[in-house]
Order: structure tokens, then C-alpha cells, then sequence
């Protein structure tokens, strides 16, 4: 729909960002950019990077497309627990994989669903109608569980977690898919422009023959199908359902991922790729923390400090400043014709 | 008053650029202490600019600012409020969930040791306000008044913290005829306490009934100042536009005997409490007005009819086949469209582009998966921003930047892209400039001539009565009156409307 602009994609602060971090990493750590090729698949500390953000990855897909409406999803965290000790219960009991996977992503549905009629139905404020399921969630994932962590050794549940495609890691190539699928969705349909509308201006898209509901309850949905198969994929990396921190505070970290990328909180434009550079820069930072040997503490702080950093770069402030800079933009554009 | 010939602020040959764009090319402009000065212009005309420039939102390129006779350099709008100049706009800047007293005196509560003196702040609130002629609680939250007063609220704030001139952006557009009375006598006040007042709007009969001078410009350059009572009506729209356009659409009365096979009819619809049983059926190439104060039902007719709100009885039939209604999206599906009265709350996505708010209805009718591509989309919106000639620089920007009527002009363009069968237009001309006023009823006449079917409402009886083949009178949330042929005329109409304060004691 977009004709894409990669000299100016590329010229966006987040490439930039990622480019420091990364540089930043290797002066740390010189063997950084290494990778080898071992048992049939990629080994390495950028590969790594992205196997540790494919989960937050994935969650950030989908909270894109909620954040879009001017919505949040508070219980993606809570969800992949659930996902996960769904998934977990069903293979020790038995089911065979696949019939698991299947019921953790149709509970996945159902969860975002449910949050979808909350906020769709009855009009509740997307943060408290997705802070329900944010603490109820993790309440049914132990009720699941029944109270304990639940491992397995079912090969198929591990392959995704730890298995590898043409030398990718599994969550890799996972996340990859669903983020060239979810954009194809979003960009080769009508969805995206509509979501972009209801986000922009709820009333307005309604009076413009929108219909938003259904649309807030497949973006809701879908956030849910996103964040149960991030739980798939952390569940199957531990081999066990851990109900109680599977997935604890990532809910906070996909929102920040989808921040970075240059979606607004209060809904509009918005970009999946771009949400999925902003998981892949949090990423980034965590692994060249953990690789420096400094100890884990810096890390929040060292975060933060990059965050602030994105942000002010992002802020309206600065862009116009940039903008002041480079081009004097008329507040008016010049009339075609004077009248 | 012996010193009105004094000019308190002048400017003098202001010049301001943006970018390849002379918003303002030396302009010249005074306003004397205790006259109202009406500052007039197309939209686009440099008139906020100017504005801005005077109240330090802006610093000029060129020329110079003086106050009381001396050059001054104002930093900012507080900066110039603390020299004497206040602003008041059309959006009420105060704080809605406070008090009113609060919002007079934020920042300025009087206080005692570092504590708000609440009593103190009442009584004052009270006393200030009373020199405006407003008797209302102080303690209530502001946002509980009606607009009007909020306005004047604003005003005695502007006034008090600045005391020389007082700046109003267009303060009535969202008035009623009795609140505009109430804020004229508000203007009348300040301007016999000497302060000079600077008055911008787009409704002439209000400059003439207000206003000592009258500046105009066009293009950022200065047309003339004049002395009201040396002008006429027709000449301000002449010195505004450049040319004798305005309002040469003939009344079409006559032409009510050629419209075509009925294209919708409305069967007793109603809602409880909102819009009494009305019954109404629309041809192709047919305009039909309706006429009826704020609050009378005109607008919960038309969300009716519409979808917006559901109605709980009657039924609708398109083409002779019947229709349900129950949201908008069924309406569009109908092939309804409605422009809204709000055009910033219910019309406009601020933040998308001129193309994209072009094609929006469109897109929402073909569905999720029939998704316009770039070119068509291009196509789509040049061929209808073209067809209603919106001034954009490019269908690339956020709509948000182009001025009142262009934005009008888009969302008419999105419902034209539809290929509607019979459009609802809810004040299509409020708060736009008098040259957009004429294209906007030229366009009317235009889709009328191309067999549409039409529901205008409009508090302006002359362009109701310029473009309709009928006239619906609403009063009481009920339709009261059909008015055809001769019938349609002002007199007519308002005493359709007047009839019913007459009979219910008054409620407006």
C-alpha cells in the first residue's frame, strides 16, 4: 500500500539506535559479530540476540496492532503462562503434540477475545480490561499447572523452543513469519488504514461506516494468538510450564518495544517491523550486558538510560528542531492558485 | 471617549515567511483603545497569523510591534499578556473540571502564607464576574456552563490579567443566536471601559452589528481598514474575496416539478426522547432544508436517519426496497453519507493524510479485503479533491493542516467517493470562510443538478432558502412544517419556527 522508502527507513533513529548497541557490544565484547556454523545450525552472540527477543518479538506484533487503536494489552505476559501450562498439561497427560499446540493457541484466541469483548462490548478502558487478565491470568496458568512446574520431554513442544530451520533458531524463524505475515495482513488488506482510523479517531471512523467493533476484536484476538505462541516457545525452551514467571513483566516489554518502533500511545500510524527493531534493540541490550560481565544490576539501569535516549530522539520537540534545521516547512502549503 | 483616536497597539509593515510561503507581506494594522476592530479574511488570508504575531506567538520577520507608541518585542503570549494584550479563541482554554473561580485566578489565587485564600477567591470571582453582567455560582465546575459563559469566563480572565486590548479568535462560532447577544453586550462593556478589541469571525452580520473598523486582508496582504459605516455588506465580501463572486446561485423554488423518482423514504422514525415519529421522503435532485433552532431536533434527525442512533421505530426504504439502519455502516452500505456538524469529534482523522480521509468511506464499504491500492487510491481522492477543488499542497498531508473549509471540502469528498444516493450535510458551512461558504453551496446545487438526493440543515435561512427545493421545519424535537415553493422564504420559515415559542412559552 506504502511505497517503501528504504534510504529513509533506514534513516529512522531506531536503525541508528540498533547500529550503536550493537557497535557498543562489539567494543565490549570483540567476538560479538562471530558466528559458526555447528550440529546443522547458527551459533553466535547476534544469533543469540535474536533467539532471546523472538519471544518479546512476537508479543510486540501483536500489541502493535493494539496499541494502534489507542488500546494496550496488559495480559500478554499472563497469557503465554497460561499458553504454555495448557500446552505443558496436555503432553504430560498424553495428547500428542500437536493437538496441544493447537488448544494453547485456541486458549490464546479465547484470551484475547475476551479482552477484545471487554474493551469492544461493554466499553471498559483497554488498560483495566486487559489488567483483569493480567492478574487473573496467571491465577488459571497456576490452576492449569496445579500449583507446580510442569516439565516434559515431548520433542515437537521442544523443537519449537530450541529446534532450528535452515540453521535459525526456531523462535526466529517463528517471529519472522508471523511479523512478514502480520504486515502482508495488515498492508495488502484494507486492515491496516482502518485500524489506523479507529486509533486516530474512534468517532469519526464510525461515521465513515467503520465497523469498529469487529475490527477491535480481531486486533484483540490477535494479540492473544501472538502471546500464546510466544508462551509456546518459552515454555518449550525450559521444557516445563513455569505458571508463575513465564512470561512475568514481558507484557512491559513488548509495549516499550512497540514504543521504540515509533508507534504512538494514542494510536494512529503505526509499524510492525519497526516494533520488532525495537524488541531486537531491548534484546541487544540485555545480551551486551550479560557478555561484558557486567553484572545483571547495570542492566535496568544501562536500559533505561537508552530508552530515554530513543524517546528524546523521537520526541515532537526534537523532530521539529531536526526538521527547523533541515527544511524551513511552511505551516500552510502554498496555494495551488491564488483565488 | 476623548482618547478613541489613540491606537493603543500598531503594527507596522509586518512581514512573516514561511518557508517559500509570505503568510503576512507588510501589513499595517491598529487598534485604538475603546473600539472594536473586526479583522477579516478568507481562511488562509494571514488573519492568524497576524494575531499571533501581535500576541508573541510568532516574532516577525519584519516590520515592527508597537505598544502605546513604543516598539516592543513580545517573547510570547504571556509575555504579551503581561504588557496588556489578551487572547480569548474559540476553544475555550480554561480548565472544565475546575471551578469557575479557580479558572479565573489560576496561577494568580490570592494567598496567605503560601495558603489559597478559597473565601477570598469566591468573593472576588463573584464581584468580577458581576461586572460582566453574569450571576452564576463560582463554586461550580466550569465545564457545567454552557459555552457562552465559559467564553466570558475566559474573557474576564484575558482582561483582568491584561487589561489593554483583549483578542477574540472567533468566540461565537459555537454560540447560539441569544449567546452571541449575551457576549456582544459582554463587548459592548469592555469597549466602553476603553480597552481595544480586536474581533475576528467569519459571520458578517455579526461585524456589522459589533464593529467600529474593519481590516481586511487577502493572500497576507492588506486589502484596506475601513470605517464600518462607509461600507456596505457587499463591499466587505468584494474586498475579501477579490471579486464579485459571492452568492450568485438563483433561488431554485421552481425547479421543484422537475425532480426525479423518489430515491428514500423515512416512515414515522423515531427515538424516545430524542426525535418524535417523523415521516419524510426524498427524490433524486432534490434538496430538501431543514430549518429549526439549536436543540430543536434537527441533528437527532439526521444521526437517525443515519444510524448513529438507532431508531426504535419506523422504517426506511431505498429505491423502493426497504432497508435496516440500526449504524452507520449499514447506512453507508445504503448509500447514505452524512457530514457532520462536528467536524473535528465526528468527521475528520486529524492525524491522516488528505487522501487517506478522502477514501476512508470508500474503503470501509469495499471492506477489509478489497483494499484500494496506491494508484487508485491516488485516483480516487485527485479526481474528487480536484472535482471540489481542495487547496492541499499535497494529498500526502495530515488533513489536520489544512484550513476549516478544505476540511469540509474533504470529508465531502469521501462521501462523494461512495457514489452516494442521497447525503446528509449537518451545518455544512459553519465556522468557514465566506469564500469556501460560496463554493460549499455551489456544490450543493451542483450534486443537486446530478440527481443526488440532499438533507441540508443550516441555521443560516438565506442559504437554506437558496438551495432547497423544500423546507422541513423542526421545533421541540419533532418536525412542526413542509414548506414548498413561495413558502420558502425567511419570513416564512422563521415564523414556522417562531409559531411554536409562541405557543410553548418560549424555550430558546
Amino acid at each position: 500500500m506504502k511505497r517503501l522508502n528504504w534510504k529513509g527507513a533506514l534513516l529512522r533513529p531506531q536503525f541508528a539506535a540498533l547500529a550503536a548497541v550493537l557497535f557498543i557490544n562489539w567494543l565490549l565484547f570483540p567476538g560479538f559479530f562471530d558466528i559458526t556454523w555447528q550440529d546443522g545450525r547458527l551459533f553466535g552472540s547476534v544469533i543469540d540476540v535474536l533467539n532471546r527477543g523472538a519471544p518479546v518479538a512476537i508479543l510486540a506484533i501483536g500489541m502493535t496492532a493494539v496499541i494502534a487503536t489507542k488500546g494496550v494489552d496488559l495480559s500478554v505476559g499472563a497469557v503465554m503462562a497460561i499458553a504454555g501450562a495448557v500446552a505443558a498439561v496436555m503432553v504430560t497427560s498424553g495428547s500428542p503434540a500437536i493437538v496441544a499446540v493447537a488448544a494453547a493457541l485456541a486458549v490464546g484466541l479465547l484470551c484475547g477475545l475476551w479482552n477484545g469483548v471487554l474493551v469492544t462490548y461493554l466499553e471498559i478502558q483497554p488498560i483495566i480490561a486487559t489488567l483483569v487478565l493480567m492478574v487473573a491470568g496467571r491465577g488459571l496458568a497456576q490452576l492449569v499447572t496445579e500449583g507446580s512446574i510442569v516439565t516434559f520431554s515431548d520433542p515437537v513442544l521442544i523443537f519449537i523452543g530450541t529446534g532450528a530451520f535452515l540453521g535459525m533458531p526456531m523462535p526466529v524463524v517463528i517471529a519472522v513469519c508471523l511479523m512478514l505475515l502480520a504486515t502482508l495482513a495488515v498492508r495488502r488488506t484494507a486492515l491496516g488504514l482502518l485500524i489506523e482510523a479507529v486509533g486516530v479517531n474512534r468517532s469519526a471512523a464510525r461515521f465513515a461506516g467503520i465497523s469498529s467493533g469487529v475490527l477491535l476484536l480481531v486486533v484483540y484476538t490477535f494479540c492473544g494468538f501472538c502471546a500464546a505462541t510466544a508462551g509456546l516457545i518459552v515454555a518449550g525452551d525450559i521444557r516445563g510450564a513455569d505458571a508463575n514467571n513465564a512470561g512475568l513483566w514481558l507484557e512491559l516489554d513488548a509495549i516499550l518495544a512497540v514504543v521504540i518502533g515509533g508507534t504512538s500511545l494514542l494510536g494512529g500510524r503505526f509499524s510492525i517491523p519497526m516494533s520488532v527493531v525495537g524488541a531486537l534493540i531491548i534484546q541487544a541490550m540485555n545480551t551486551g550486558i550479560l557478555i561484558s560481565g557486567f553484572s545483571p544490576e547495570f542492566n535496568l539501569v544501562v536500559k533505561s538510560g537508552v530508552i530515554i535516549l530513543i524517546l528524546v530522539l523521537q520526541s515532537p520537540l526534537v523532530s521539529q528542531w531536526v526538521s527547523a534545521r533541515t527544511t524551513a516547512l511552511p505551516v500552510r502549503g502554498p496555494k495551488r492558485k491564488p483565488l | 471617549m476623548a482618547d478613541t483616536a489613540r491606537p493603543v497597539v500598531q503594527a507596522r509593515g509586518i512581514v512573516k515567511v514561511f518557508g517559500q510561503h509570505r503568510a503576512l507581506d507588510s501589513v499595517d494594522f491598529e487598534v485604538r483603545a475603546g473600539e472594536v476592530h473586526a479583522l477579516l479574511g478568507e481562511n488562509g488570508a494571514g488573519k492568524s497569523t497576524l494575531i499571533k504575531i501581535l500576541t508573541g506567538a510568532y516574532q516577525p520577520d519584519g516590520g515592527e510591534v508597537l505598544l502605546d507608541g513604543a516598539p516592543v518585542q513580545f517573547t510570547d503570549p504571556l509575555h504579551a499578556q503581561s504588557h496588556g494584550i489578551g487572547t480569548v479563541y474559540q476553544e475555550v482554554n480554561l480548565l472544565p473540571n475546575r471551578s469557575v473561580a479557580e479558572n479565573l485566578f489560576l496561577g494568580h489565587q490570592p494567598t496567605r502564607f503560601g495558603i489559597v485564600q478559597r473565601k477570598q477567591i469566591y468573593a472576588q470571582a463573584r464581584e468580577l464576574l458581576a461586572t460582566y453582567g453574569l450571576e452564576i455560582d463560582v463554586k461550580a465546575e466550569l465545564g457545567s456552563y454552557s459555552v457562552a459563559v465559559q467564553q466570558i469566563v475566559a474573557i474576564a480572565r484575558a482582561v483582568m490579567l491584561s487589561g489593554k486590548v483583549l483578542v477574540l479568535d472567533e468566540p461565537t462560532a459555537s454560540l447560539d443566536h441569544n449567546e452571541v447577544k449575551k457576549m456582544f453586550e459582554v463587548v459592548e462593556r469592555l469597549k466602553a471601559r476603553g480597552l481595544g478589541i480586536i474581533f475576528i469571525t467569519h459571520f458578517l452580520d455579526q461585524v456589522f452589528a459589533i464593529s467600529d473598523r474593519i481590516t481586511i486582508l487577502r493572500n497576507g496582504q492588506l486589502v484596506g481598514t475601513k470605517d464600518l459605516n462607509q461600507v456596505s455588506a457587499t463591499d466587505v465580501v468584494r474586498m475579501m474575496l477579490g471579486k464579485d463572486l459571492a452568492f450568485h446561485q438563483q433561488v431554485v423554488g421552481a425547479a421543484e416539478s422537475v425532480q426525479g423518482p423518489k430515491q428514500v423514504e423515512f416512515k414515522s422514525m423515531g427515538r424516545a426522547g430524542r426525535v418524535a415519529p417523523f415521516s419524510l421522503s426524498l427524490h433524486e435532485g432534490e434538496v430538501v432544508g431543514v430549518a429549526g433552532l439549536l436543540g430543536s431536533g434537527r441533528t437527532e434527525m439526521a444521526r437517525l436517519m443515519f444510524g448513529v442512533d438507532p431508531a426504535d421505530s419506523g422504517e426506511v426504504t431505498v429505491g423502493g426496497k426497504s432497508v435496516s439502519i440500526r449504524n452507520p455502516a449499514q447506512a453507508v452500505a445504503a448509500g447514505f453519507g452524512f457530514c457532520p456538524e462536528d467536524r473535528k469529534l465526528d468527521g475528520i482523522f486529524a492525524d491522516l493524510s488528505v487522501r487517506e480521509n478522502i477514501i476512508i468511506a470508500l474503503q470501509a464499504k469495499l471492506g477489509w479485503f478489497r483494499a484500494l491500492n496506491h494508484d487508485e487510491q491516488i485516483e480516487v481522492a485527485g479526481r474528487y479533491a480536484e472535482a471540489l477543488d481542495i487547496r492541499a499542497a499535497n494529498h500526502d498531508m495530515p488533513v489536520k493542516l489544512l484550513s476549516g473549509g478544505n476540511q469540509q471540502k474533504v470529508i465531502l469528498a469521501r462521501w462523494l467517493a461512495i457514489d452516494p444516493s442521497f447525503l446528509i450535510l449537518d451545518e455544512p458551512t459553519r465556522g468557514i470562510d465566506v469564500g469556501a461558504h460560496a463554493e460549499i453551496v455551489r456544490t450543493i446545487n451542483r450534486l443537486r443538478e446530478e440527481g443526488l438526493a440532499l438533507l441540508v440543515i443550516s441555521s443560516e435561512l438565506d442559504e437554506v432558502v437558496a438551495y432547497s427545493n423544500r423546507v422541513v421545519v423542526m421545533r421541540d424535537r419533532a418536525m412542526v412544517a413542509e414548506l414548498h415553493g413561495a413558502d420558502i422564504a425567511p419570513s416564512v420559515i422563521v415564523a414556522a419556527i417562531a409559531e411554536n415559542t409562541a405557543a410553548t412559552g418560549g424555550t430558546a
